[in-house]
């Protein structure tokens, strides 16, 4: 049977959270007697009750010398009055620096709880804008679509020129070869007429052409002469 | 609510003054035990006084006085010999 003031293990065993620190201590009077001491001799005795006890012991111990005095009890006659001036002056501001640093120690786990939450609740916040995200799959496939026709109808355009610029290139090699076939031969028909014309050109008619030359020629003199 | 509880689990302000030879002889004097019994008032001292988010003087001065009660009473007989009389 475990003496305590708390119960525990009332419920099934957990772990986390364990029931919190309870505020302030059992209380003590002047620092030395608890106060179940007061309460309990309460009903008999009233309030002056253990003050009485305390002198009635005090007294007896002294006089009857369980408590001898000698010069140790100077000492701690000293010894007490300084602690307890001590105690007196500077208590409350030891208290105060000590209640800090619980305070500092409960903050920063305090924060390290907040900052948890504010990046659990950061990470729900993206899960659902991803979640959001998704509903626009329709529209990126959609454009993934739109994409990929215009790839298609851009390569079979590309084709269809490549298509139109050979068989252009093909036409006009006939269209050349048929050109080039017909000026080969007027070049060599008029080489051969021209050919034969010189051929036919007698020595005598070259003289008669060139007399006739002459005779133009000094005509054109005479007239020339007369026009200066 | 006054069940039969057995004499050896009752608490120690429930014995009544007659029964407290056959409480205290059935009590747990094994190593164990006394250790078991120390761990206990060791726990209940100190959840009651210093496990606590404010906790006061009273706490640690109360074993200090316990420190210097013991420590006197072990050492009187040797302060017998500095008493002021003989007869009291």
């Amino acid at each position: 049977v475990l003496h305590t003031r708390r119960p525990l293990h009332t419920t099934q065993q957990r772990l986390a959270p364990l029931p919190p620190l309870p505020e302030k201590g059992g209380e003590v009077r002047y620092g030395l007697v608890p106060e179940e001491f007061f309460q309990f001799l309460y009903p008999k005795t009233g309030v002056t009750g253990p003050y009485m006890l305390g002198t009635g012991l005090l007294l007896y111990f002294l006089s009857k010398e369980i408590y001898v005095i000698n010069h140790e009890t100077v000492a701690a006659v000293c010894i007490l009055s300084v602690i307890i001036y001590g105690i007196k002056k500077y208590g409350s501001d030891v208290a105060a620096f000590a209640d800090k640093l619980n305070e500092e120690k409960v903050a920063k786990a305090l924060a390290v709880k907040n900052e948890a939450i504010k990046d659990l609740e950061t990470a729900v916040e993206q899960e659902k804008k991803e979640q959001w995200r998704v509903e626009g799959r329709s529209y990126l496939f959609d454009a993934k679509r739109n994409n990929i026709a215009m790839l298609l109808e851009t390569n079979y355009r590309e084709r269809l020129l490549t298509v139109y610029n050979e068989v252009k290139k093909r036409l006009d090699y006939q269209v050349a070869m048929q050109n080039l076939k017909r000026q080969k031969e007027q070049d060599h028909m008029i080489q051969w007429v021209e050919k034969n014309v010189v051929q036919s050109i007698t020595p005598q008619q070259q003289k008669d052409s060139i007399a006739k030359c002459i005779l133009d020629l000094k005509a054109l003199s005479k007239s020339a002469q007369a026009a200066v | 609510l006054c069940a039969a509880v057995p004499l050896k689990d009752m608490k120690l302000l429930d014995v009544k003054l007659g029964q407290l030879p056959t409480w205290l002889a059935m009590r747990d004097f094994t190593p164990g035990g006394i250790l078991g019994a120390l761990r206990r008032g060791h726990d209940r001292y100190y959840n009651k006084y210093i496990n606590v988010k404010k906790g006061g003087l009273g706490g640690i001065s109360m074993v200090l006085a316990g420190y210097v009660l013991v420590s006197y009473i072990w050492s009187y007989s040797h302060l017998k010999h500095d008493r002021h009389r003989k007869y009291h």
